[in-house]
Protein backbone atom coordinates (compact mmCIF):
# COMPACT_ATOMS: atom_id res chain seq x y z
CA UNK A 1 0.00 0.00 0.00
CA UNK A 2 0.95 3.51 -0.91
CA UNK A 3 0.64 5.64 2.06
CA UNK A 4 -0.09 9.57 0.97
CA UNK A 5 0.23 12.37 3.66
CA UNK A 6 -0.25 16.19 2.66
CA UNK A 7 -0.40 18.07 6.44
CA UNK A 8 2.44 19.19 8.20
CA UNK A 9 3.01 16.91 10.88
CA UNK A 10 3.41 20.20 13.47
CA UNK A 11 -0.39 21.03 12.09
CA UNK A 12 -1.90 17.53 12.55
CA UNK A 13 -1.02 13.77 13.50
CA UNK A 14 -1.29 12.37 10.26
CA UNK A 15 1.90 11.48 9.90
CA UNK A 16 2.04 10.07 13.01
CA UNK A 17 -0.76 8.04 12.77
CA UNK A 18 0.50 7.07 9.43
CA UNK A 19 3.54 5.68 10.59
CA UNK A 20 1.62 3.49 12.99
CA UNK A 21 0.00 1.96 10.42
CA UNK A 22 1.97 1.54 7.95
CA UNK A 23 3.39 -1.72 7.68
CA UNK A 24 6.07 -3.52 5.58
CA UNK A 25 5.88 -3.77 1.93
CA UNK A 26 4.16 -0.82 1.94
CA UNK A 27 5.49 2.76 0.84
CA UNK A 28 5.30 6.57 1.98
CA UNK A 29 4.98 9.34 -0.05
CA UNK A 30 5.12 13.35 1.55
CA UNK A 31 3.12 15.99 -0.26
CA UNK A 32 1.87 19.58 -0.17
CA UNK A 33 2.72 20.46 3.50
CA UNK A 34 3.94 17.24 4.96
CA UNK A 35 7.22 17.70 2.57
CA UNK A 36 8.24 19.55 6.26
CA UNK A 37 8.35 16.27 7.35
CA UNK A 38 10.93 14.95 5.22
CA UNK A 39 13.81 17.40 5.75
CA UNK A 40 16.43 17.56 8.76
CA UNK A 41 17.06 19.14 11.73
CA UNK A 42 12.98 19.06 13.03
CA UNK A 43 11.23 16.93 15.69
CA UNK A 44 9.53 14.66 13.09
CA UNK A 45 13.19 13.79 11.15
CA UNK A 46 13.79 10.73 13.54
CA UNK A 47 10.18 9.37 12.78
CA UNK A 48 10.89 9.75 9.29
CA UNK A 49 14.65 8.10 10.22
CA UNK A 50 13.21 5.25 11.93
CA UNK A 51 10.28 5.12 8.77
CA UNK A 52 13.16 4.77 6.42
CA UNK A 53 13.81 1.46 8.13
CA UNK A 54 10.96 -0.24 7.09
CA UNK A 55 9.89 1.55 4.19
CA UNK A 56 10.64 3.57 1.37
CA UNK A 57 10.44 7.16 1.76
CA UNK A 58 9.29 9.90 -0.86
CA UNK A 59 8.76 13.53 -1.26
CA UNK A 60 7.17 15.07 -3.99
CA UNK A 61 9.86 17.57 -5.26
CA UNK A 62 7.52 20.62 -6.66
CA UNK A 63 6.63 20.56 -3.03
CA UNK A 64 9.61 20.77 -1.62
CA UNK A 65 10.85 23.29 -4.22
CA UNK A 66 8.12 25.67 -3.65
CA UNK A 67 8.97 25.90 0.00
CA UNK A 68 12.63 26.45 -0.69
CA UNK A 69 13.36 23.10 1.10
CA UNK A 70 14.78 21.07 -1.67
CA UNK A 71 18.37 21.25 0.43
CA UNK A 72 17.59 19.98 3.46
CA UNK A 73 15.96 16.50 2.65
CA UNK A 74 16.92 13.52 5.29
CA UNK A 75 19.26 11.27 3.47
CA UNK A 76 17.76 8.05 2.58
CA UNK A 77 14.35 9.92 1.41
CA UNK A 78 13.49 10.16 -2.45
CA UNK A 79 12.63 13.00 -4.31
CA UNK A 80 10.39 12.42 -7.15
CA UNK A 81 8.95 14.58 -9.48
CA UNK A 82 4.77 14.38 -10.38
CA UNK A 83 5.62 11.74 -12.94
CA UNK A 84 7.61 9.94 -10.24
CA UNK A 85 4.16 10.16 -8.16
CA UNK A 86 2.09 8.48 -10.77
CA UNK A 87 4.52 5.55 -11.34
CA UNK A 88 4.29 5.42 -7.57
CA UNK A 89 0.44 5.08 -7.09
CA UNK A 90 0.37 2.67 -10.21
CA UNK A 91 2.64 0.21 -8.80
CA UNK A 92 0.61 0.08 -5.55
CA UNK A 93 -2.29 -2.24 -5.26
CA UNK A 94 -4.15 0.19 -3.40
CA UNK A 95 -3.58 3.78 -1.51
CA UNK A 96 -4.47 5.51 1.63
CA UNK A 97 -4.26 9.22 1.81
CA UNK A 98 -4.03 10.53 5.98
CA UNK A 99 -5.83 13.93 5.58
CA UNK B 1 -41.07 28.02 -4.36
CA UNK B 2 -43.65 28.02 -1.30
CA UNK B 3 -46.84 26.20 -0.38
CA UNK B 4 -49.92 28.05 0.48
CA UNK B 5 -51.85 25.92 3.35
CA UNK B 6 -54.14 27.61 5.45
CA UNK B 7 -53.19 31.45 4.70
CA UNK B 8 -49.63 30.07 5.81
CA UNK B 9 -46.76 30.16 3.76
CA UNK B 10 -44.13 27.56 3.93
CA UNK B 11 -41.51 27.54 2.32
CA UNK B 12 -40.04 24.67 -0.12
CA UNK B 13 -36.77 24.07 -2.14
CA UNK B 14 -36.91 24.23 -6.18
CA UNK B 15 -38.32 20.57 -6.34
CA UNK B 16 -40.87 20.98 -3.56
CA UNK B 17 -39.37 19.36 -0.59
CA UNK B 18 -39.82 21.86 2.87
CA UNK B 19 -37.36 24.27 3.78
CA UNK B 20 -38.06 23.74 7.10
CA UNK B 21 -38.73 20.29 8.63
CA UNK B 22 -40.64 21.35 11.69
CA UNK B 23 -43.31 23.30 9.27
CA UNK B 24 -45.28 19.66 8.46
CA UNK B 25 -48.59 19.02 9.30
CA UNK B 26 -51.27 16.77 7.86
CA UNK B 27 -52.39 19.21 6.40
CA UNK B 28 -49.28 20.33 4.60
CA UNK B 29 -48.70 16.56 3.47
CA UNK B 30 -52.12 16.55 1.92
CA UNK B 31 -51.57 19.61 -0.03
CA UNK B 32 -47.87 18.61 -0.84
CA UNK B 33 -49.60 15.32 -2.37
CA UNK B 34 -52.20 16.99 -4.14
CA UNK B 35 -49.48 19.06 -6.14
CA UNK B 36 -48.19 15.62 -6.48
CA UNK B 37 -51.13 13.87 -7.65
CA UNK B 38 -51.34 11.65 -5.06
CA UNK B 39 -54.62 10.91 -3.24
CA UNK B 40 -53.89 9.76 -0.27
CA UNK B 41 -55.68 6.84 1.68
CA UNK B 42 -54.78 4.94 4.89
CA UNK B 43 -51.66 3.16 3.27
CA UNK B 44 -50.42 6.23 2.08
CA UNK B 45 -50.30 7.62 5.48
CA UNK B 46 -48.98 4.57 6.85
CA UNK B 47 -46.07 4.64 4.33
CA UNK B 48 -45.21 8.61 5.57
CA UNK B 49 -46.07 7.97 9.28
CA UNK B 50 -43.13 5.62 8.98
CA UNK B 51 -40.95 7.47 7.04
CA UNK B 52 -41.37 9.70 9.61
CA UNK B 53 -40.46 7.65 12.37
CA UNK B 54 -37.56 6.79 10.68
CA UNK B 55 -36.60 9.66 10.60
CA UNK B 56 -37.05 11.34 14.07
CA UNK B 57 -34.89 7.85 15.14
CA UNK B 58 -32.11 8.17 12.65
CA UNK B 59 -31.97 11.80 11.12
CA UNK B 60 -32.23 10.59 7.63
CA UNK B 61 -34.56 10.05 4.82
CA UNK B 62 -33.92 6.24 3.91
CA UNK B 63 -32.72 4.76 0.45
CA UNK B 64 -35.29 2.99 -0.95
CA UNK B 65 -33.74 -0.44 -0.41
CA UNK B 66 -33.59 0.44 3.03
CA UNK B 67 -37.14 1.56 3.73
CA UNK B 68 -38.79 -1.84 1.16
CA UNK B 69 -36.75 -3.66 3.75
CA UNK B 70 -37.94 -1.97 6.80
CA UNK B 71 -41.51 -1.62 6.14
CA UNK B 72 -40.89 -5.36 5.18
CA UNK B 73 -40.23 -5.98 8.56
CA UNK B 74 -42.30 -3.79 10.92
CA UNK B 75 -45.49 -4.35 7.76
CA UNK B 76 -45.33 -7.42 6.30
CA UNK B 77 -43.64 -8.70 2.88
CA UNK B 78 -46.64 -8.08 1.50
CA UNK B 79 -45.75 -3.96 1.96
CA UNK B 80 -42.30 -4.47 2.04
CA UNK B 81 -41.92 -4.67 -1.73
CA UNK B 82 -41.08 -2.21 -4.28
CA UNK B 83 -44.17 -2.90 -6.40
CA UNK B 84 -46.52 -2.05 -3.26
CA UNK B 85 -44.45 1.21 -2.92
CA UNK B 86 -44.40 2.33 -6.92
CA UNK B 87 -48.57 1.78 -6.80
CA UNK B 88 -48.87 3.76 -3.87
CA UNK B 89 -46.04 6.74 -5.14
CA UNK B 90 -46.06 6.41 -8.75
CA UNK B 91 -43.13 8.73 -8.80
CA UNK B 92 -41.38 6.66 -6.33
CA UNK B 93 -41.05 6.60 -2.01
CA UNK B 94 -38.41 8.54 -2.22
CA UNK B 95 -39.25 11.15 -4.70
CA UNK B 96 -42.85 11.44 -3.18
CA UNK B 97 -42.99 9.88 0.05
CA UNK B 98 -40.33 11.37 1.58
CA UNK B 99 -41.58 14.87 -0.40
CA UNK B 100 -45.02 14.37 1.46
CA UNK B 101 -43.82 13.05 4.98
CA UNK B 102 -41.70 16.64 4.72
CA UNK B 103 -38.40 14.92 4.85
CA UNK B 104 -35.68 16.14 2.79
CA UNK B 105 -34.65 14.17 -0.40
CA UNK B 106 -32.83 10.44 1.03
CA UNK B 107 -28.85 10.94 0.80
CA UNK B 108 -27.65 9.60 -2.71
CA UNK B 109 -30.54 9.54 -4.43
CA UNK B 110 -30.33 10.99 -7.80
CA UNK C 1 -33.52 6.00 -13.79
CA UNK C 2 -35.43 2.74 -14.24
CA UNK C 3 -32.79 1.05 -16.82
CA UNK C 4 -29.60 2.49 -14.65
CA UNK C 5 -30.85 1.06 -12.02
CA UNK C 6 -31.47 -2.55 -13.86
CA UNK C 7 -27.79 -1.93 -15.13
CA UNK C 8 -26.39 -1.78 -11.85
CA UNK C 9 -28.43 -5.11 -11.08
CA UNK C 10 -26.65 -6.86 -13.45
CA UNK C 11 -23.56 -5.45 -12.33
CA UNK C 12 -24.10 -6.57 -8.97
CA UNK C 13 -24.89 -10.24 -9.83
CA UNK C 14 -21.58 -10.98 -11.97
CA UNK C 15 -19.49 -12.80 -10.45
CA UNK C 16 -16.28 -11.64 -8.87
CA UNK C 17 -17.11 -7.92 -8.63
CA UNK C 18 -18.01 -7.35 -5.03
CA UNK C 19 -15.17 -5.17 -3.46
CA UNK C 20 -13.68 -4.26 0.02
CA UNK C 21 -14.23 -0.87 0.88
CA UNK C 22 -13.00 0.74 3.80
CA UNK C 23 -14.24 4.25 4.89
CA UNK C 24 -10.91 5.69 7.60
CA UNK C 25 -12.60 8.33 10.19
CA UNK C 26 -9.78 10.21 11.94
CA UNK C 27 -12.02 13.49 12.67
CA UNK C 28 -14.03 14.90 15.46
CA UNK C 29 -17.45 15.74 14.29
CA UNK C 30 -18.93 19.17 14.20
CA UNK C 31 -15.52 20.97 14.07
CA UNK C 32 -14.57 20.06 10.64
CA UNK C 33 -16.97 18.35 7.89
CA UNK C 34 -14.95 15.27 7.41
CA UNK C 35 -17.31 12.95 9.64
CA UNK C 36 -20.93 14.05 8.01
CA UNK C 37 -19.54 14.07 4.88
CA UNK C 38 -17.51 10.79 5.32
CA UNK C 39 -20.89 9.43 6.45
CA UNK C 40 -22.69 10.47 3.28
CA UNK C 41 -20.79 8.89 1.33
CA UNK C 42 -20.66 5.83 3.28
CA UNK C 43 -24.42 5.97 2.88
CA UNK C 44 -24.53 6.52 -0.68
CA UNK C 45 -21.83 3.85 -1.18
CA UNK C 46 -24.20 0.98 0.39
CA UNK C 47 -26.42 1.26 -2.56
CA UNK C 48 -23.56 -0.09 -4.37
CA UNK C 49 -23.98 -3.88 -2.55
CA UNK C 50 -19.93 -3.64 -2.09
CA UNK C 51 -18.02 -5.20 1.14
CA UNK C 52 -18.11 -2.09 3.15
CA UNK C 53 -16.36 -1.51 6.61
CA UNK C 54 -15.69 1.65 8.67
CA UNK C 55 -12.54 2.49 10.67
CA UNK C 56 -12.52 4.82 13.75
CA UNK C 57 -9.33 5.78 14.71
CA UNK C 58 -7.60 8.72 15.99
CA UNK C 59 -10.24 11.89 16.91
CA UNK C 60 -12.69 9.65 14.75
CA UNK C 61 -13.94 7.92 18.16
CA UNK C 62 -15.06 10.98 19.32
CA UNK C 63 -18.00 10.71 16.60
CA UNK C 64 -19.41 7.91 18.07
CA UNK C 65 -19.81 9.32 21.24
CA UNK C 66 -23.55 8.23 23.40
CA UNK C 67 -25.34 11.70 24.66
CA UNK C 68 -24.34 14.06 21.59
CA UNK C 69 -26.92 17.20 22.01
CA UNK C 70 -26.57 20.11 19.14
CA UNK C 71 -29.66 22.16 19.68
CA UNK C 72 -27.18 25.13 20.84
CA UNK C 73 -25.33 24.84 18.06
CA UNK C 74 -28.16 24.77 15.99
CA UNK C 75 -26.25 22.38 13.61
CA UNK C 76 -27.81 19.07 12.65
CA UNK C 77 -27.35 15.94 15.41
CA UNK C 78 -26.07 13.47 12.75
CA UNK C 79 -24.98 10.87 15.77
CA UNK C 80 -28.47 8.77 15.18
CA UNK C 81 -27.82 8.05 11.73
CA UNK C 82 -24.63 5.52 12.88
CA UNK C 83 -27.53 3.44 13.95
CA UNK C 84 -29.16 3.88 10.87
CA UNK C 85 -26.12 2.05 9.09
CA UNK C 86 -26.89 -1.98 10.48
CA UNK C 87 -30.26 -1.13 7.89
CA UNK C 88 -27.83 -0.25 5.40
CA UNK C 89 -26.23 -3.61 5.66
CA UNK C 90 -22.77 -2.19 7.00
CA UNK C 91 -22.19 -3.85 9.80
CA UNK C 92 -18.04 -3.88 10.32
CA UNK C 93 -17.39 -0.88 12.66
CA UNK C 94 -13.66 -1.00 13.71
CA UNK C 95 -12.93 1.41 16.11
CA UNK C 96 -8.91 1.58 17.37
CA UNK C 97 -8.21 0.40 20.92
CA UNK C 98 -5.21 2.72 21.15
CA UNK C 99 -7.59 5.70 20.19
CA UNK C 100 -10.24 5.08 22.87
CA UNK C 101 -7.14 4.66 25.67
CA UNK C 102 -5.46 7.95 24.57
CA UNK C 103 -9.05 9.74 24.88
CA UNK C 104 -11.05 8.02 28.09
CA UNK C 105 -13.32 6.80 26.13
CA UNK C 106 -14.89 3.20 27.30
CA UNK C 107 -16.77 0.67 24.75
CA UNK C 108 -19.80 1.40 26.80
CA UNK C 109 -19.97 4.93 25.91
CA UNK C 110 -20.17 4.75 22.03
CA UNK C 111 -23.80 4.59 20.55
CA UNK C 112 -23.72 1.58 18.31
CA UNK C 113 -22.05 -1.64 18.78
CA UNK C 114 -18.28 -1.83 17.43
CA UNK C 115 -15.78 -3.93 17.06
CA UNK C 116 -12.66 -2.96 19.06
CA UNK C 117 -9.04 -3.76 17.42
CA UNK C 118 -5.93 -2.90 18.17
CA UNK C 119 -3.20 -0.86 15.67
CA UNK C 120 -1.58 -3.38 14.35
CA UNK C 121 -4.98 -5.39 13.66
CA UNK C 122 -6.34 -2.32 11.77
CA UNK C 123 -3.68 -1.85 9.88
CA UNK C 124 -3.86 -5.40 8.83
CA UNK C 125 -7.70 -4.58 8.01
CA UNK C 126 -6.57 -1.74 6.04
CA UNK C 127 -4.27 -4.36 3.88
CA UNK C 128 -6.81 -6.31 3.01
CA UNK C 129 -8.98 -3.25 1.24
CA UNK C 130 -9.26 -3.12 -2.38
CA UNK C 131 -9.89 0.76 -1.72
CA UNK C 132 -9.18 3.10 1.18
CA UNK C 133 -10.82 6.72 1.65
CA UNK C 134 -10.23 8.48 4.78
CA UNK C 135 -11.84 11.74 6.22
Amino acid sequence: MLHIVNKSPYERNSLTSCLAHAGKGGALILIEDAVYAATRGNVAESAIRRALGDLPVYALGPDLEARGMQGSVIDGVKVVDFGGFVELVAEHRTNQSWL
Amino acid sequence: MALEVGGITIETDEEGYLANLTDWNEEVAGEIAKAENVAMGPNHWEVVNFLREYYNEYQIAPAVRVLTKAIGKKLGADKGNSKYLYELFPYGPAKQACKIAGLPKPTGCV
Amino acid sequence: MTQTSDRIGEDEDAPGVVKKFMFVNRKAPYGTIYALEGLEVVLISAAFDQDVSLAFLDDGVYQLVKGQQTKGLEVKNFSPTYRALEGYDVEKLYVEREALEARGIREDQLLVPVQVVSAAEMAELMEQQDLIVGF
